[in-house]
């Protein structure tokens, strides 16, 4: 068990929307606003629950490619740009592909504990509609091992886990595992449309299940064994928020009812060279989350609902398999029998995660953290689930590339 | 000559026109992707892009480069494979700009007309004229060893006339693209009794690899798709001139284009459609058929007047539509030319007295777009003519009397032979024409 030498609270959550397809303001044609935005928007929702900035004592930037699809490096530079009275202060930006936002909860979370700061701006972003798509796959392809990109699909990270979703197949049927992911589109999409900030917030097809039977999978065009329907969003998006220990929180006026607890946390590396030696598993997950759990000498038994990194329906499948909600190849039953539905035994994504909120890449891991401190502390609106008393903990997974950087943490309500 | 080595060499006469550049591209990237392929590795592909027109000819490269980014993007599954064994090209961006760049480099835009004498198909886009047509590919015949094959995109000439004094012994054939070439799925193809069969086989064959549909019609002046559409559009003239004693011009014209678009529920009004094909064009193709038809005249006053009016539509070289019978403000009409008074007249200050003329329209909520893919549209559009059909209003009737003679055009391009079936006229009308029902169709009969 690794015990935390002082506790940690994360309080004032923000997102911004998710812009993309699917939301009605979106117009790829037309010019949208850029990073400054992002940064600002987000950075200022959070600000605007403390009480003042300049108690503020550092900030870290979580994101992935800013330097491919918007030419700009050295982010942290953007932190004063939120507000004046973050001038001066010190800053990072931290990158391990779309676990990049997990990366960035990790290193506030390690200035508290280190004693270099009460409390930490952490800040996702990213903004990847610059770009057509299958350009932008050459930019979220380095998520992956660069000298595999040659042999990778030309949507190279579908392509991984349409080969995840091949062999998946292959062992349990096609049919019994695509019954599965249809729930897992179902649900993000439903839980979607209970969040006003989620991409498919607006999302009013009647029959969801119709819909998802009507894509069927065309190699030629896509993917082998996936659908777009079975893939994350392409987003700009930013989520916010505060980091900070118990004298943190008093500095800054937050109420501990308004904050959350980190209990437990691992975060795991895979060797990105290396090809995952079961297609059909998320091992770095299934390890980060196991760490994460025991570190708090907590089970699964004792999640209310938890955040899970869903970059494509399979991903949700195999991580429901991970966590151990599910026997490796009952994944797809768990989850078509609805048990990770909202009213469900787990439920998970409650906003949608990213199929139905969206996946502004290097964001995402903030994002989760924003969902479950939303949900333990009542703050959800309408997508709130209710939190059973006997099980009142949170969990976020967040994954960076094809299992490779993995961030688990644990969360309940600060008392 | 298989058909990878008849795309060797090709030349497309009048490249940079609206034709002929669409039908260009489509070329250029069908020969491109034959390069790809291993067992040509090495083999040089030629595509003359044949032009008088200097500044065309650069206008074209532009239009190339846009066009075939846009395919490259659409096929980069493909287009990944085709280069799997080139190591320096990585990402997607990095291949499809080679692709570009292939493409773009067997295309050779040339302003002499000697390029073609090397080529084994020659695409002939050069403007409406017999003349001209019939010269130009003459002088290749005759100093073209290769006895090539000539695919004319020809909309009204017959292509007999152009076998026979050209003097090119069958080796000629009527490929008729619709505008945009590169959009339009539809092409008529055209043969001769006297055609080559191996040239007629593969016309077929390159037309299903361009994607396209393609719709015989028998070698009669204007062929289907001109056969219906001047037919209709001298209906409409002349049906605008009888309502002008009651109405003046301009509300007749207004009257006539307003029931082809929300009556008949086309995707524009007749009157906007020859803009959109040109005045000088419609009279040009009215004047190529006429003497070939034996029981009607095909000519119209009006368009003479709107010609020595120097009016005459058509568009812009950057697509956007000039001033026809309708005045156009951002692609909308905004006023219509009355050529007795020799101005135009503001549609806003018309329309509402002429809408009141038209009286009730069948149901409102039926047009064009919305309907078009509705699949349950054969069952809309009975009801809607079944409606207008029971209605007084003047529109209706109108609307009944118009469709009543697109219908009666159809059937007679069947019964005289240019067409073979009923179902050609209604595809060359549903896809090179964008019309949601086929003009043969049971909604007009009473």
């Amino acid at each position: 068990m690794k015990k935390l030498r002082k506790k940690v609270y994360i309080a004032a959550g923000f997102n911004t929307v998710s812009m993309g397809t699917g939301r009605s303001e979106f117009n790829p044609k037309k010019e949208r606003p850029g990073l400054e935005y992002y940064f600002e928007t987000a950075g200022k929702g959070t600000i605007a629950q403390i009480n003042d900035p300049a108690n503020i004592d550092e900030g870290v930037v979580g994101n992935f490619m800013a330097a491919r699809f918007n030419k700009q490096a050295n982010l942290p530079g953007f932190i004063p740009f939120i507000d004046e009275k973050l001038q001066w202060k010190p800053a990072i930006s931290v990158e391990g592909a779309c676990g990049s936002g997990g990366l960035a909860l990790m290193s506030g979370m390690k200035s508290v504990l280190a004693e270099v700061a009460d409390s930490v701006l952490v800040i996702g972003v990213e903004v990847q509609n610059t770009m057509k798509a299958l350009y932008g796959a050459d930019v979220l392809a380095g998520a992956g091992w660069y000298k595999k990109r040659k042999e990778g699909h030309a949507f190279f990270f579908p392509g991984q886990f349409s080969n995840r979703a091949g062999a998946y197949y292959e062992k349990y049927g096609k049919e019994y595992t695509r019954e599965g992911l249809k729930r897992w589109f179902v649900n993000s999409i439903e839980n979607a449309r209970l969040c006003e900030t989620a991409q498919e917030y607006e999302n009013k097809v009647p029959d969801l299940y119709a819909l998802y039977d009507k894509f069927k999978t065309n190699g030629e065009t896509f993917v082998d064994h996936l659908t777009v329907l079975d893939c994350s969003k392409v987003s700009d998006g930013a989520s916010s928020l505060i980091m900070a220990s118990e004298e943190g929180l008093e500095k800054l006026g937050i109420d501990k009812k308004d904050a959350i607890e980190i209990v437990g946390w691992a975060q795991v590396e895979r060797n990105i060279t290396n090809e995952p030696p079961d297609p059909t598993e998320l091992i770095t997950i299934k390890k980060a989350a196991k760490e994460a759990l025991d570190s708090a000498g907590l089970t699964i038994d004792d999640l209310a609902t938890v955040e899970t990194h869903d970059c494509f329906s399979m991903a949700g499948v195999l991580g429901v398999e991970a966590l151990g909600f599910a026997e490796k190849g009952k994944g797809a039953q768990f989850v078509a029998d609805g048990h990770t539905a909202r009213d469900g035994k787990i439920p998970i994504n409650t906003t949608g995660g990213l199929i139905g909120w969206g996946h502004p890449t290097g964001a995402t891991g903030v994002h989760q953290a924003v969902t479950i401190w939303e949900q333990l502390t009542g703050k959800a609106g309408p997508a709130q689930i209710n939190i059973n008393p006997d099980r009142p903990y949170g969990m976020t997974i967040n994954m960076g590339g094809d299992d490779v950087t993995v961030i688990a943490m644990v969360y309940k309500k600060a008392e | 000559m298989n058909y990878d080595e008849r795309l060797r060499n090709v030349t497309v006469l009048g490249a940079a026109g609206k034709m002929g550049s669409g039908i260009l591209l489509l070329t250029a990237v069908e020969m491109a992707d034959l390069s790809l392929k291993k067992e040509n590795a090495g083999k040089p592909f030629c595509l003359n892009a044949m032009d008088l027109s200097h500044e065309g000819l650069a206008g074209l490269l532009r239009y190339l480069k846009v066009q075939v980014t846009k395919i490259a993007e659409k096929k980069i599954v493909w287009l990944r494979k085709m280069y799997a064994d080139r190591a320096d090209l990585i990402e997607n961006e990095e291949i499809l700009n080679q692709y570009v760049f292939d493409v773009l480099s067997i295309v050779r835009p040339v302003t002499k007309l000697e390029a073609a004498y090397e080529s084994n198909l020659i695409f002939e886009a050069v403007s409406e004229n017999k003349d001209l047509k019939v010269k130009i590919l003459s002088q290749i015949d005759q100093n073209n060893p290769n006895n090539p094959w000539y695919f004319t995109n020809t909309s009204s000439v017959p292509i007999n006339i152009i076998d026979n004094e050209a003097k090119l012994g069958g080796r000629v054939l009527g490929f008729h693209f619709y505008n945009p070439p590169a959009v339009q799925k539809l092409v008529e193809l055209i043969v001769t009794d006297n055609v080559d069969a191996e040239a007629n086989e593969f016309a077929k064959l390159y037309a299903k690899n361009l994607g396209k549909i393609v719709v015989p019609s028998n070698d009669f002046a204007g062929f289907i798709g001109n056969g219906h559409f001047m037919r209709d559009a001298l209906f409409a003239i002349k049906k605008a001139q009888e309502l002008s004693k009651e109405y003046g011009l301009a509300k007749s014209i207004y009257l006539v284009n307003k029931v082809a678009q929300d009556y008949l529920v086309r995707p524009m009004g007749i009157f906007q459609l020859i803009d959109y094909v040109g005045v000088d064009v419609v009279q040009f193709i009215m004047n190529v058929m006429n003497p070939f038809l034996k029981d009607e005249d095909l000519h119209s006053d009006l368009l003479d007047q709107m010609m020595e009016a120097g009016v005459k539509g058509g568009q812009m070289s950057s697509g956007a539509q000039k001033d026809g019978f309708l005045k156009y403000e951002k692609g909308r009409p905004v006023a219509i030319y009355n050529v007795e008074k020799g101005k135009y007249i503001e549609i806003a200050d018309i329309q509402e007295k002429c809408d009141e003329v038209l009286g009730k329209h069948p149901n409102p909520k039926i047009s064009w777009k919305p309907t078009i893919r509705r699949r349950d549209k054969d069952q809309v559009f009975a009801e809607f003519f079944a409606t207008m059909k029971s209605m007084p209003d003047f529109g209706a009737r109108l609307g009944m009397e118009y469709g009543k003679r697109s219908n009666e055009i159809g059937r007679k391009l069947v019964s005289d032979g240019v067409a073979f079936n009923e179902v050609d006229v209604n595809t060359v009308m549903l896809t090179g024409f964008f019309h949601a029902y086929g003009p043969v169709n049971d909604y007009f009969v009473y």
